[in-house]
């Protein structure tokens, strides 16, 4: 499959968009947009292989991007020993014990003849294990917590290099993906949406309350990053000299460089992402999933397990969202709990797949691109027409003041409304699949 | 006298609220299913719809309460929901004609009415957002409690005290009107048996001769009054916060599904459930063991999972109804 002329045009556009803003505001910003629209293209590749190649409905997104900044954190954080020693063994202990009780009844349901037999020993087992867990659990949990709150308080990290933190972020997100899938596919539709929502409401609300792992709402914050610090690089003659031969300013030379440092590092993450996502819808896996979207049925009778299938392509899916959530965290160097919302990071990301082509893996790029520029300019704008229509209002009146404070909310209805027309009237998206 | 006591702490932490949110639910999942059965398609926007109806209440409210009207000691909101059911009745019909009939007029699979739901979603909570902002607002007025804690200790003479907050039996007074309503038109009227018949089989009903224009039109009034009446009374029995009512999608749909998609009985059989659970497995307690077996002194409250894991209930509820019974408790539509 290729590029149309007109495809290129519309990169070669959001590019041009992308550099009208470092003209007319500032490179910072351009680049802070272009960084973002890249993670948030990865994001997009995630989606349309889930809802693309194979229909699947997941509205979960936000879960699976928060458990990639989860693995962030645990990978690349110095670890806490004093935590460690004061309960970080029990906890994983605890953890194993919960583990083992469900793995347990599992079997047990399994394996066990039906009857009430069967039914009392599988309460007997999760009630015991739950105390158990509990038992083991909460003690370990308040020492950690009580070792240095206001800078620790939780069990930190392995202390590795933050790029690898990218893959597990990925390994996190399958792994609940596989936990989801594992349940919920096979059912209809609608139901793995609800229970793709649902898993992603409790991993935000573990991440906000469980602070031993993550420091909940009080955030981890400096987490270690895959290129210099801007500080280095101002008291680095070398780059100074080099800096000052452009005639530019180190300070703001130095944002500019590490910002264009990370672009150049997702970029090559999400080129190779797009190549091995064409390699696989282009191969012999890629038509099968196709297949199985368009027809289960006749897919089923030609000896296709669309079930495993559809667990394969969820689990890909998923991951990929993870390691845009792990990307994102190392962009920002904080885990904020609290800063994930679903409209932001599940529905735009449904915004994005939908304009920019369901199906095809480019117009995923370009509708992650052209959204996130959107959405980062639409408040400005959303401002300015709230302003020239107020313009003619005297001050003070009270419906300028409200319209005024109310601009911010623009950017929901302008993504909705995008959304919807694009779904009426060029429902296959900017870049279509072919 | 211990045991008694225990009873009451048990009906003042559990039970009321239990009863109460359970109402709320069963309100809100009846909407969800109606859609469901005759349309359908999971609206997604249904938390939003409930959001932008409890709005117009309250500026509704607000306005009334500025002209010194009020309906002490019930709320004044009680007086403005005609007119909040009015608009959001508008607001749906209009979404309706300009978006969802021309999907339905395609044949377009549920999925994709789903997606177009979730602009909608998205376009109602920014109109909430822009209209009324994202701060808390209070509107209740009137008398807060039927009994209050202490009247009811000074009554009784018992330790413990059973507050009955009046939105609590307002909720449930007014849920058990608008079921009984909801109920007797499903079953009783011409309108509604033409309903059950077009939610049942859609090509049979269009043989007899039902308009379909008409019935998801009357389907549309009826959610828009529904999602109003919960929305209100959420709102009033807590807080209104726009990003609450999103955050309900969850717990309502959870109870739509277990009661079984499609089937009203099953919707507030489900809301019942789900609000069950999540209060008493998000109750510490402590206090009733304590009355219950003196002897016993517990080291912690006592408590399953802490209040901020109320989703994971209505989740786990909805997991384990999935695996072993997918069409719900009360058969429902399994497509």
């Amino acid at each position: 499959m290729t590029l149309t002329p007109k495809d290129v045009l519309l990169f070669l556009g959001v590019f041009a968009l992308i550099v009208l803003t470092g003209f007319t505001q500032s490179w910072n910003v351009a680049l802070g947009i272009l960084n973002m629209g890249l993670i948030s293209a990865i994001m997009a590749l995630g989606v349309n292989m889930q809802w693309g190649y194979a229909g699947l409905f997941n509205i979960g997104v936000m879960g699976f991007v928060a458990l990639g900044g989860l693995g962030a954190v645990v990978v690349s954080m110095p670890p806490v020993t004093e935590a460690w020693a004061a309960g970080g063994l029990r906890v994983i202990g605890a953890l194993i014990v919960g583990a083992a009780t469900i793995a347990g009844a599992v079997i047990a349901w399994k394996r066990l003849p039906k009857g009430p037999v069967r039914a009392l020993l599988l309460v007997l087992l999760l009630v015991a294990g739950f105390y158990a867990f509990r038992g083991l659990f909460d003690p370990a949990v308040e020492a950690i917590e009580r070792i240095n709150p206001a800078s620790t308080g939780y069990l930190g990290g392995l202390g590795l290099p933050v790029l690898l933190a990218w893959p597990v972020g990925a390994l996190l997100a399958a792994g609940a993906a596989w936990l989801v899938g594992k349940t919920a596919l096979g059912l209809r539709s609608d139901y793995l949406a609800i229970a793709t929502l649902g898993i992603s409401e409790i991993i935000i609300a573990i991440l906000k309350n469980e602070d031993w792992l993550t420091r909940g709402v009080k955030n981890v914050i400096g987490i270690p990053r895959p290129v210099p610090y801007e500080i280095d690089l101002q008291n680095d003659p070398n780059f100074v000299d080099r800096v000052a031969s452009f005639g530019a300013d180190p300070v703001t030379a130095s944002s500019i460089a590490v910002k264009l440092a990370y672009s150049g590092l997702f970029l090559v993450v999400l080129l190779a992402l797009l190549w091995l996502a064409q390699s696989a819808l282009n191969s012999p896996w890629g038509r099968m999933m196709r297949a199985i979207r368009d027809n289960e049925v006749s897919s089923e009778a030609m000896g296709k397990d669309v079930t495993a299938r559809h667990l394969q392509v969820f689990i890909l899916g998923s991951a990929i969202c993870g390691l845009a959530g792990a990307m994102m965290t190392t962009l920002d160097g904080q885990l904020t709990p609290a800063s994930y919302q679903p409209l932001r990071f599940t529905f735009l990301v449904w915004v994005m797949v939908i304009v920019g082509g369901s199906g095809n893996n480019f117009g995923a790029v370009l509708g992650g691109m052209l959204i996130w520029y959107l959405w980062i300019m639409v408040e400005p704008m959303g401002l300015a027409l709230i302003t020239f229509i107020t313009s003619g209002m005297a001050d003070g009146f009270w419906l300028k003041d409200h319209l005024l404070e109310s601009a911010a909310h623009m950017r929901l209805l302008t993504m909705g409304l995008i959304l919807l027309l694009v779904l009426r009237f060029s429902p296959r998206g900017l870049i279509p699949e072919r | 006298m211990d045991l008694l006591n225990a009873i009451v702490a048990l009906a003042n932490f559990v039970i009321l609220p239990g009863i109460s949110y359970g109402s709320q639910l069963a309100l809100g999942a009846l909407g969800v299913t109606l859609i469901y059965g005759i349309l359908r398609f999971s609206n997604f926007a249904h938390g939003d719809t409930m959001a932008f109806g409890a709005m117009a209440t309250i500026l509704m409210t607000w306005w009334l309460q500025s002209l010194g009207v009020s309906l002490d000691p019930l709320p004044t909101a009680l007086l403005a929901l005609p007119v909040g059911i009015a608009a959001t009745a508008l607001l749906v019909l209009g979404t309706d004609k300009l978006v969802y009939k021309f999907y339905r007029e395609q044949k377009a699979a549920p999925v994709i009415l789903v997606i177009v739901s979730m602009g909608v979603m998205f376009v109602l909570n920014g109109l909430v957002r822009f209209i009324i902002g994202v701060d808390d607002q209070r509107f209740a007025d009137g008398a807060r409690f039927v009994i209050s804690a202490r009247d009811f200790k000074e009554i009784t003479g018992l330790r413990e005290g059973l507050a009955i907050k009046s939105t609590t039996v307002l909720t449930v007074v007014v849920a058990v009107i608008v079921v009984a309503l909801l109920f007797w038109f499903l079953n009783k009227t011409r309108t509604g048996k033409s309903m059950r018949a077009f939610s049942d089989n859609e090509d049979l009903a269009l043989l007899s001769g039902i308009n379909p224009e008409r019935v998801v039109m009357i389907t549309w009034i009826i959610v828009a009054a529904l999602a109003t009446i919960a929305g209100t009374l959420y709102g009033l029995d807590k807080s209104f916060k726009p990003f609450t009512y999103f955050q309900l999608l969850l717990p309502i749909f959870a109870a739509a599904i277990v009661g079984g998609l499609g089937n009203p009985v099953g919707a507030i059989a489900g809301g019942f459930v789900i609000a069950f659970s999540e209060v008493t497995i998000t109750y510490a307690w402590k206090k009733v063991a304590g009355y219950v077996f003196p002897s016993w002194e517990p080291d912690g409250l006592i408590q399953l999972l802490s209040t901020d894991y109320k989703f994971a209930v209505s989740f786990a509820i909805l997991i384990v109804v999935l695996l072993f019974r997918p069409t719900g408790l009360f058969r429902g539509k399994s497509l």
